[in-house]
């Protein structure tokens, strides 16, 4: 009889540990000898960084990849698809297409961001176009919504055009640099309140890309009505979802936490909106999932150790145009009410069935392909090797907006066809 | 006997003199002076060349639309000399428990006035006023102090009340046995079996295409669910009442279902309706009523802590607002037994009537509507149709005595071991599934599950599915509930109605359950 996995983690929260202990695993010190290792972002840095020289071994897993702040980190990851796209267009690829003013048809999802200080005049060129917008500065290495504001003036941030003109000796420290990104000021509301989607997304392998998305997501929404007007800019109960800040709101609601359910939306918009704009929404959320897990996977390290579960904030725009916002590698585990805890505990099961087969010791030379059954509320989102095998001509073929089918790998778990023929 | 045709005469007279000096009615006499223009209207046949327009054009079918409407509205009438209360419900028991029980609820409205000291109706000061205004839209956002307002009633003491009606002219001296009803309604009230629901309810046969089965994952949508919405935009593209009602029978694809409960209900959402909402409206702002507070702390406590409804606390304080002060509701009294405790402003202004009523249930619609005044008016229409006979005693086969009977009967005959079983534990069903009924389901089931139902409703223009459904789910948990051995427990089996889905429970209740 195979022995029990052993497993470490640092993060004491209650959805995991019952996760790890309903499977019959042990659980060991972190310098003993370990098979699964569900760490924080903190600890991922350390075991992979070249000081302390960690080999992982082939029964070893952990849930993060070396480098998953390609994707996580906000300046990063706007990088890393401004570089995608780069090379997309010089390849003369029709997904690079643009229209008549300049802007990518296909590969618009994310706000036009810059870095600060680096950027800081290219970013003021941008905003003199557009002198009454607004702006949202969001430190580069925070979470929670903690130090996020908005300006709409550039006064509201010398501080960084004084940085950036200190000399390029001086290095910045990763905690001073911030995004700052056209702010969406025309979010779609739904009983004239914001909010905005959270998705989550597992990898298993980057080369060749597999990726799968939790079917149950959900809707966070503020509690205060929102308002464009520059009078409440600095009023985060309107801005923010975060569900770390509102539940500071007056309002805030400890029994359903201010969340829907993605099915919810689905919904309320088939019902106002009408099914075709619907479909069409929820493609296009899947494909900028896509890509953006496409645009990092050259850079990523593919260590096949590694498996991650993102967190994505999307949201929605008053035309139903989807933006990311961001992606999380450590998305909370905090839940916030009774259905939260369900909902969490479900996707960390689902999560290890797909990440660790059988509950058994895992072997990291196994080919990552795990059989329909065990998906739980997962659906395959991208398949790339599958998508291959497919056939060569059907290679980069140009989406056309629509949907049409499931092709290219996607699983028909669920019945019911939602992502386009692309690949 | 009221013969036929007399019948009939009767009826025309009645729609006729009700469509009279309607907007409709202005409307075609206005299309109809206009194609006066039109080349082809000739003098000569001047009423059948205007006839022919007005169906060509589409007024007919409006026409045909609001004549369909005020059939499923009203009653037929039983005798020319029956006199009005006796048209509004026959039984003269009913009409006195209902007029005790809304006196009841008055007596309670007005002592909670004394006690706090608040009249029914007041003035709201200019300032006040100005601030309601503004806060219009985020009416949510408000902390009253409510926490000296009771309820008028809660389901529970309508229930009792329901429980003590009693026929005078029949006498049951013997004991509660198997040959008489175990239940705890005690009315003998006509209600239909299961033959006969089979064949009222033929469209949700095994053989026939579901929304809510037949669109599953696993069915390709090429055997029912593509043709059925091609069905659907034509009958919307026909703008005819009747069809639709017919095809929401088998359900409503979600895209459609706005436009399509909102041609049963001959909502068109005119510029006299917007305006009339606004008026109710701008009677919100300027007066305020005791039975706001009632409202207000009734949505906190229901739809606020509600998973799918809270994102709407804001609409149904704005509609049910408005509701409260609707005279027009008063109308379908004219149908009902019940008529209204009226509260009066109090105030240099005269008095004027505003009725008091239990807030009913809104929460669903706002999936479906987010233009304000088109949310009330179907509202309103839903209320006045079937909602209101939830609240209110009487014989009619959809108010909530029959509903109560209906369900206990179902039960007894169906499932005679689970109910007997359930009783003897001091369980009735009843007590567990009647705040289901009285609310329509509304804030138990999941929403589109709800929707689904509530097609239903709309389709068969009555409300006994409502029973049928509370008789499925004890069946579909019947297992479970023989092992219970307390009310408590029970409660707790029949708890959680999320997961449920309605239409296999009815198909397999009505049309698969060996009897």
């Amino acid at each position: 009889m195979a022995g029990k996995v052993k497993w470490v983690t640092d993060i004491e929260k209650s959805v995991l540990i019952n996760n790890f202990e309903k499977r019959g695993w042990i659980q060991v010190a972190e310098n003993e000898d370990w098979n699964f290792y569900w760490m924080s972002v903190q600890t991922i840095r350390n075991v992979f960084s070249v000081e302390t020289g960690y080999r992982l071994s082939d029964d070893q897993i952990v849930n993060h990849f070396p480098n998953h702040y390609e994707l996580t980190r906000k300046d990063l990851m706007v990088k890393n698809i401004k570089r995608y796209r780069r090379e997309l267009e010089k390849e003369g690829s029709p997904l690079a297409e643009k229209d008549e003013n300049g802007k990518y048809i296909y590969l618009d999802f994310v706000p036009v961001t810059f870095m600060l200080p680096a950027d800081y005049n290219l970013f003021v060129e941008e905003f003199r176009k557009n002198p009454s917008s607004t702006w949202i500065m969001k430190p580069c290495g925070k979470a929670q919504g903690k130090g996020i504001f908005l300006i709409n003036k550039l006064s509201q941030i010398k501080k960084w055009s004084r940085d950036s003109k200190t000399s390029s000796f001086v290095s910045q420290s990763s905690k001073e640099a911030y995004v700052i990104s056209l702010y969406i000021n025309n979010p779609l509301l739904i009983g004239g309140k914001k909010f905005d989607l959270r998705l989550y997304v597992l990898v298993s392998t980057y080369r060749p890309l597999r990726c799968y998305m939790y079917k149950l997501g959900f809707c966070r929404f503020c509690t205060v009505k929102y308002t464009p007007s520059t009078s409440e800019l600095d009023n985060m109960f309107v801005h923010l979802t975060n569900v770390a800040i509102q539940k500071h709101g007056d309002d805030y609601n400890h029994i359903h936490g201010g969340k829907w359910t993605v099915s919810n939306l689905r919904l309320y918009l088939e019902s106002t909106r009408g099914k075709e704009v619907t479909n069409k929404l929820f493609d296009e959320i899947h494909w900028i999932i896509v890509q953006s897990l496409k645009a990092v996977a050259p850079v990523m390290n593919n260590d096949k150790h590694c498996f991650e579960c993102y967190g994505y904030d999307i949201i929605i725009d008053d035309k139903l145009k989807p933006w990311l916002i961001e992606v999380n590698a450590s998305p909370s585990l905090t839940s916030s009410t009774a259905n939260d805890r369900i909902l969490k505990y479900n996707l960390i099961n689902d999560t290890l069935n797909i990440a660790v087969p059988n509950g058994e010791i895992p072997d990291c030379k196994w080919n990552k392909s795990p059989p329909k059954e065990v998906l739980g509320n997962y659906e395959v989102l991208y398949d790339e090797e599958m998508a291959q095998s497919d056939g060569p001509d059907r290679d980069l073929r140009s989406r056309s907006g629509q949907s049409t089918g499931t092709k290219g790998g996607r699983a028909r778990d669920s019945g019911k066809p939602i992502l386009t023929t692309w690949k | 006997m009221l013969d036929p045709d007399s019948g009939l005469s009767l009826t025309i007279a009645r729609i006729v003199r009700r469509l009279q000096g309607s907007s409709l009615h202005s409307q075609l006499e206005r299309q109809a002076r206009v194609s006066l223009h039109k080349p082809e209207i000739k003098l000569e046949s001047l009423k059948e060349d205007i006839k022919d327009f007005l169906k060509t054009s589409g007024w007919e079918k409006k026409l045909q639309n609001a004549v369909y409407s005020e059939l499923n509205v009203f009653p037929s009438p039983c005798h020319p000399a029956a006199p009005p209360e006796h048209m509004k419900e026959p039984l003269a028991y009913m009409r006195k428990a209902q007029g005790s029980w809304e006196k009841r609820i008055l007596k309670s409205l007005n002592s909670m006035c004394t006690e706090l000291s608040i009249p029914l109706a007041q003035k709201r000061p200019a300032s006040e006023q100005k601030e309601l205004l503004n806060k219009w839209n985020e009416m949510g956002t408000d902390e009253p102090d409510l926490s000296l307002f009771r309820p008028v009633y809660a389901p529970k003491d309508f229930l009792e009340v329901l429980m003590n009606l009693r026929n005078p002219n029949y006498e049951n001296g013997e004991q509660p046995s198997f040959r008489n009803h175990l239940g705890l309604i005690q009315v003998p009230l006509k209600v239909k079996d299961i033959p006969e629901l089979k064949e009222d309810f033929s469209e949700l046969g095994l053989n026939t295409g579901q929304l809510g089965i037949d669109d599953s994952a696993q069915v390709p949508p090429e055997f029912f669910e593509n043709e059925h919405v091609r069905v659907g935009q034509k009958v919307l593209a026909e703008q005819d009442s009747a069809a639709a009602q017919q095809y929401v029978r088998q359900g409503c694809p979600t895209a459609l279902r706005a436009d399509l409960w909102a041609l049963i209900l001959n909502i068109s959402n005119q510029p006299e309706d917007i305006l009339y909402y606004e008026q109710l409206k701008s009677n919100v702002i300027q007066y305020d009523l005791l039975v706001d507070s009632l409202i207000y702390k009734d949505v906190k406590l229901t739809a606020s802590n509600d998973d799918y409804y809270f994102v709407f606390e804001d609409y149904l304080y704005q509609v049910l607002l408005c509701f409260s002060r609707d005279t027009s509701v008063l109308e379908h009294f004219t149908y009902s037994s019940a008529t209204p405790p009226k509260s009066y402003i109090r105030g240099k202004l005269g008095i004027e009537e505003y009725a008091v009523f239990y807030p009913p249930n809104v929460a669903p619609l706002c999936f479906l509507y987010h233009e304000p005044s088109k949310l009330y008016q179907i509202f309103r229409e839903m209320y006045v149709r079937f909602f209101f006979r939830l609240h209110s005693i009487s014989s009619h086969p959809s108010g909530i005595v029959s509903l109560c009977l209906l369900f206990e009967t179902l039960l007894q005959t169906h499932l005679p071991q689970l109910f007997y079983h359930l009783r003897e534990i001091g369980a009735q069903p009843l007590r567990i599934s009647f705040k289901w009924m009285v609310r329509a389901f509304s804030g138990y089931l999941a929403t589109d599950q709800l929707l689904l139902l509530w097609d239903r409703i709309l389709g068969y223009n009555s409300l006994e599915i409502l029973a049928v459904l509370a008789a499925a789910v004890f069946a579909f948990r019947a297992v479970n509930l023989m092992e219970v051995t307390s009310l408590a427990a029970a409660e707790a089996v029949l708890a959680d109605l999320s997961t449920l889905k309605v239409m296999p429970l009815l198909q397999i209740f009505l049309f698969a359950t060996v009897t």
